[in-house]
């Protein structure tokens, strides 16, 4: 372990603040607001950079309510959605990675693993497709908008999932498998779709499954917001129970934790953030798995902290939405820059995780 | 490693509550280890499950543990069916520590020990100073206090099974079940721990049950023996009367020799291999 935790054991050796020291080490509290003071800086960013230039007084004038009816509709409707949309859907993407990496113990076990993301994006790329040719229940699907088709989508997929699992409890190993095999089923669905599909629609499709926050409005915004908010204070009340959960079922049991109700908590948690992310956004790829563990090598905690790696996950996407408006030429959707970091860190993560076992 | 210094309870509680077997049926899916099986643990006792591999020892400890909810019959504690009991309630009265724990990744001992309060808090009754010295106390009983800063996954299998007996302790329940607690550890450590279990049955007054394989060890430091096997009960007493050649043959397929150990005056079992020569015994 590191010197800091060896020294601050000297400092106070047994009393003082072991409650935080348990909930809340130090170095959580640290890396929880550097992340916020980051997310925030990125944010502001966001609303600066853009194809029509404004200058920074000018957007500070404008949220103070001061600039002209173009620029407020720059700032307001194009990307202030855009950036609290990032940052929504950053954040429940996090949030949930880390939900579901802590209940399954495993590194690799991301929301997509439960099928939610395959359902959503099914849902979606079906509504795209179908919408085209005369299917009158498709159109009808699509008149619920895109995103509401998708949360269905991720809902019926995640419930089924759930239930094929269920012997009279939920096995996370088994879970897992199931979701894996939802995930590639569902998949290849969608490829036949596209497959089909006119070839405007099948250009929609793949746009939508890039996942990207080009297309995002107020409309979209908010319901991420709303289940961000309800959902997380219930992920944060499962929080002892989830340190308890590391230790295994049985223990877990032993140690008055009611091992199948806490499950289906944080799986409804974890299945709610990803939809809704989804549904808003599209799958931005790697974030619900990457963040999670981002935050828990800075922290140094045995299960990536809640908080931060939602807080992270934000990070993430508005500051990837950043460099993609700001720095990169054209309109590149932000999923394609989060694959591109995510993937070469997961092969990273692999290939180390058998020297530093207790970190992985 | 002192073996005499428990942890204090927050009050010595006499009179745990018992736990009983009712007519219970425990299985796996379709297959039944136990059926009807009546078995009830004496408050104030050290009970050891005896019998051969995968002859239910760790079915019926997790029964008891409510860790495997029996097909028929119930598990009562203290009268009450353990199924209506709340969980967290259940986990202030009764400890188990299972066969096979899952080792939780980049955690320290302490925080691994810690983890034993889980039952004495919630969101209105935070970690307190008392706490912190229960854990340091279980710490200290398992000869842990050195290694405390250490990451669990770091730790020798022997120094990982004393963490566990640790965070067992920590919760500081009337009754404490565990599933072979002497695994891994050389014979010094698994005499400190038998003698651990055997102060806090004295000083504290705790019921423990748990599962031995050393026939000598668990004679020596229980009052009861209960053998299972062939799905049942095969035999039920005080270790001298537990611990003949005749169940020994019957539950193990082994030839033994009882006899008394010279510094205890327990039994001693010596198993006899047919290809050793005979060597007359005393006379
Ligand atoms: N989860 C399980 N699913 C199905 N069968 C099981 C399961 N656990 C145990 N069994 C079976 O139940 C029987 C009793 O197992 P149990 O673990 O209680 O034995 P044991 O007496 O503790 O053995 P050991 O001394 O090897 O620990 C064995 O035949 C075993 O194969
Ligand atoms: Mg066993």
């Amino acid at each position: 372990m590191s010197a800091r935790t060896s020294v601050e054991k000297q400092a106070e050796p047994i009393e003082g603040s072991r409650f935080f020291g348990r909930l809340w080490r130090g170095r959580v509290v640290v890396v929880t607001a550097l992340c916020v003071v980051v997310v925030l800086a990125l944010s502001v960013l966001g609303i600066l950079a853009g194809s029509s230039s404004l200058s920074f007084s000018d957007v500070v004038v404008t949220l103070l309510g001061g600039g002209t009816s173009g620029q407020e509709l720059i700032v307001f409707d194009l990307r202030l959605p855009r950036v609290v949309g990032g940052v929504a859907v950053g954040a429940a993407l996090g949030l949930a990675g880390a939900l579901t990496q802590t209940f399954a113990r495993n590194p690799l076990a991301t929301p997509d693993i439960l099928g939610v993301t395959s359902g959503a994006a099914l849902g979606a790329v079906a509504a795209i497709v179908l919408a085209g040719g005369s299917y009158s229940v498709a159109a009808g699907l699509l008149s619920l908008g895109l995103p509401a088709v998708a949360a269905i989508g991720a809902l019926l997929t995640a419930a089924v999932v759930y239930g094929l699992a269920w012997r009279g409890g939920v096995d996370s190993y088994r879970l897992i498998l199931i979701g894996i095999g939802a995930t590639a089923a569902l998949g290849g669905i969608t490829s036949y779709l596209i497959a089909r599909a006119q070839i405007t629609e099948a250009a929609a499709a793949a746009q939508w499954l890039v996942g990207s926050l080009s297309g995002i409005s107020w409309a979209s915004v908010w319901p991420v917001l709303v289940v961000l908010l309800v959902v997380t204070p219930i992920a944060v009340l499962q929080s002892s129970s989830l340190d308890i959960s590391q230790l295994g079922d049985d223990l877990s049991t032993g140690l008055g934790v009611a091992v199948q109700r806490h499950r289906v908590v944080v799986i409804m948690c974890a299945v709610l953030l990803t939809a809704a992310a989804v549904s808003a956004s599209g799958p931005i790829e790697f974030v619900a798995f990457v963040a999670p563990q981002i935050a828990r090598r800075m922290a140094r905690t045995g299960r990536p902290p809640l908080l931060a790696s939602a807080l992270m996950g934000a990070v993430i996407v508005v500051g990837g939405d950043a460099l993609v408006r700001g720095v990169l030429p054209g309109e590149v959707p932000v999923g394609i820059i989060t694959a591109i970091i995510g993937a070469p860190y997961l092969i990273w993560l692999l290939t180390r995780r058998k020297e530093r076992e207790s970190y992985a | 490693m002192t073996a005499t210094s428990v942890p204090q309870a927050a009050s010595p509680t006499a009179g745990a509550p018992a736990l009983e077997a009712r007519g219970v049926t425990l299985s796996y899916e379709k297959t039944s280890i136990f059926e009807n099986l009546d078995l009830r643990i004496e408050e104030g006792e050290v009970t050891t499950l005896i019998g051969a591999n995968g002859s239910g020892k760790s079915t019926l400890l997790k029964a008891f543990g409510r860790l495997l909810v029996p097909s028929a019959g119930s598990m009562e504690l203290g009268g009450q069916p353990l199924r209506s009991l709340p969980t967290r309630a259940v986990a202030k009265q009764l400890a188990i520590l299972p066969q096979k724990p899952v080792t939780p990744s980049a955690t320290t001992v302490r925080d691994l020990v810690s983890r034993g309060r889980h039952p004495h808090q919630s969101l209105f009754q935070p970690w307190t100073p008392s706490d912190s010295r229960v854990v340091n106390e279980s710490l200290a009983a398992t000869g842990l206090s050195e290694l405390a800063d250490r990451d669990t996954a770091s730790l020798s299998g022997g120094q990982l099974q004393r963490a566990w007996i640790a965070l067992v302790l920590a919760q500081q329940s009337p009754i404490i079940l565990l599933d072979e607690p002497t695994t891994f550890l050389d014979l010094s450590h698994q005499l400190d721990v038998l003698r651990l279990v055997r102060s806090i049955n004295r000083e504290r007054g705790a019921t423990v049950v748990m599962v031995l394989h050393d026939l000598t060890l668990a004679g020596r430091y229980s009052d009861r023996l209960v053998v299972v096997g062939e799905g049942k009960v095969i035999a039920d007493g005080k270790p001298w009367e537990v611990l003949t050649p005749e169940v020994l043959r019957r539950a193990f397929d082994l030839e033994a020799l009882v006899i008394a150990d010279p510094t205890s005056g327990s039994p001693l079992i010596v198993p006899v291999d047919p290809d050793d020569h005979r060597i007359e015994l005393g006379t």
